[in-house]
């Protein structure tokens, strides 16, 4: 079954169609690049997954029930989490501060105005523990605000990873980075993928990226889906061509 | 190895160190405070201005927890305050003799108040909360102004002082040494309950509110509920002053719910810092200081705050705590 699967949807702003008509589904453990020009619909359609807003028509399951116009914070507690475009991330708090609120989130206790030693130690250890996977201990101590802007979306990814997401969607994770930060990222993505066994699901601008990284590829363009598949169908695609090719012309 | 070291740090030695380093200006302000009467007349004060400056600093540290540390500008906080003065002045002047009693009304009064009003206002957000905020608590000042027959209205409530307390076989004569006492304890447990509080799940939270709600939204988290929490914790607080300001002068009037008030708490909160934990304890020593000095030679001392105000946020615009820590840091 797969995880995740959209039925015919759309969504129109006024008497703009952002997407039209768009069906796709993502199997479990699934690593999954969406790539499109500017304007195609990549960010909409993440915001139809992740509940911003619910499509103007069709329908969307994960995970076997529909949450077709289901709001942000329970498609959260079923498991879809997302990064976004511009780094959403508490800049005045160090990292270790930055993750811990998402752990205590994650763990039922942000209601609780006192906490016991034994809950603080759990805390304690499970922010390691996405340290180290996000690879970020090192700097644990520095306030978010102050770090580079890729080291600021690590942050973010450790942040949306503190809720065992089930789907992780990643915005842009690669915008506006340098080629040493980009390659921390893409492999933080693999690792996330192939060692914690994450389906992800990925907007990316750079084809490079995407080839190296995805194990299929769904190309939006002008809100319609224009191909999909692996590295090497997508390359060869004549359609996906024209549009990358059109464009860069 | 170095990951581990740093693991380490944070862990052990760093917060031991901090511990040590956090501990020491505590222990010298709690003495500094529980000395106030000997000291204090020494310098031509009197234990009243301190009992102020401690009233002041509690329900600026209150609404702080919402300011500060949450990121609501509240400019209503006044209303708590004043419930709270009023709630206590009624208790004492028509039902009981107990000040205990009559503070514990007068704090749940206007804690109950702020934990009702709180949900409507955490509504909207920014500029529109504010205006809530403030439209909710002139709504009171106006109530005591026109209720004559129960609130005193524009005269202000008279007709109650502190009793004394009972104990078992004792009993403690309320002036003003021991009344400052009384404050102290209050203002301890306020300063404790809101330290707790910031240290723990639930005040990492707000402070993560402050930051990013829309992270928060995407965490899964109603962000208004926690802004209503820390607006209720906040008007329970700020109530409590209220309580204990009445008690001061044994007097309490409409200017105790009026948007001044408000204000005046917020131009303490920053003249402090009110990114600082006792930020707004220093914004309040200042503030009541230069106000009983300078009301005594011009009835204009609000131009001298307000100079003062304008010179600390062009100068110190994270205020005297926030200057002095950027200096230490540096």
């Amino acid at each position: 079954m797969s995880l995740l699967t959209l039925q015919n949807v759309s969504r129109r702003f006024g008497a703009v169609t952002a997407l039209n008509n768009i069906s796709l589904s993502v199997e479990p453990g699934e690593l999954r690049a969406v790539i499109g020009p500017n304007g195609a619909g990549k960010t909409t359609l993440f915001n139809l997954i992740s509940g911003f807003f619910p499509p103007s028509d069709g329908s969307i399951v994960f995970d076997g029930e529909p949450i077709t116009a289901v709001n942000p914070s329970v498609l959260v507690k079923k498991g879809i989490i997302r990064t976004f475009q511009i780094t959403e991330i508490f800049l005045d708090l160090t990292v270790y501060e930055n993750i811990r609120v998402a752990v205590e989130v994650a763990m039922g206790v942000s209601l609780r105005p006192w906490v016991s030693t034994a809950t603080r130690a759990k805390v304690n250890s499970r922010v390691e523990e996405l340290m180290e996977i996000v690879k970020i201990s090192h700097k644990a101590d520095k306030v978010a605000g102050e770090m580079s802007h890729g080291d600021q979306r690590v942050v973010e990814v450790g942040i949306a990873l503190s809720r065992h997401p089930k789907l992780l969607m990643l915005d842009e994770p690669t915008a506006g980075m340098g080629d040493e930060e980009t390659n921390h990222m893409t492999g933080l993505i693999r690792s996330l993928n192939k060692d914690q066994k994450i389906t992800i699901l990925f907007i990316e601008h750079d084809m490079s990226i995407v080839f190296g990284v995805a194990d299929r590829i769904t190309v939006l363009d002008n809100g319609t889906m224009l191909a999909e598949g692996n590295a090497r169908e997508i390359a060869d695609n004549p359609r996906v061509q024209a549009a990358y090719l059109g464009q860069a012309a | 190895m170095s990951t581990e070291a740093s693991t380490m740090e944070r862990k052990g030695t760093v917060s031991a160190k901090s511990n040590m380093q956090q501990r020491y200006p505590l222990i010298i302000l709690g003495i500094a405070l529980l000395t106030v009467p000997f000291w204090l007349p020494l310098l031509g004060g009197y234990t009243d201005l301190a009992s102020r400056v401690l009233i002041f600093a509690l329900a600026a540290m209150g609404l702080n927890l919402l300011l500060g540390f949450t990121g609501g500008l509240s400019f209503g906080h006044a209303a708590y305050f004043g419930l709270g003065s009023y709630g206590t002045g009624l208790m004492l002047a028509n039902y009981t003799h107990s000040t205990l009693l009559s503070i514990l009304v007068g704090t749940v009064v206007g804690g109950v108040a702020a934990t009702l009003l709180g949900p409507i206002a955490v509504r909207r957000r920014g500029i529109y909360f504010s205006m809530i905020t403030i439209a909710i608590g002139q709504m009171f000042y106006f109530i005591a102004v026109r209720w004559n027959s129960f609130t005193g209205g524009e005269d202000g409530l008279t007709g109650f002082s502190r009793q004394p307390i009972h104990l078992p076989g004792y009993t403690i004569d309320l002036h003003s040494t021991n009344y400052y006492y009384l404050v102290l304890i209050c203002f301890a447990g306020g300063a404790w309950l809101l330290w707790t509080i910031l240290n723990s799940p639930l005040g990492h939270l707000f402070v993560a509110i402050r930051e990013n709600q829309k992270r928060l939204t995407f965490l899964g988290i109603r962000v208004d509920l926690y802004i209503a929490i820390s607006f209720a914790i906040s008007g329970f607080v700020v109530a409590l002053a209220g309580s204990l300001d009445a008690l001061l002068d044994n007097f309490t009037s409409p200017d105790n719910l009026r948007y001044t008030l408000s204000g005046n708490l917020l131009i303490i909160c920053v003249l402090g810092g009110m990114r600082n934990f006792w930020g707004p304890l220093v914004g309040a020593f200042i503030f009541v200081l230069v106000q009983d000095y300078v009301s005594s030679i011009t009835q204009n001392w609000m131009t001298v705050i307000g100079l003062i105000f304008i010179l600390s946020v062009i100068f110190f615009p994270l205020g005297v705590m926030g200057f002095f820590r950027k200096r230490s840091r540096a």
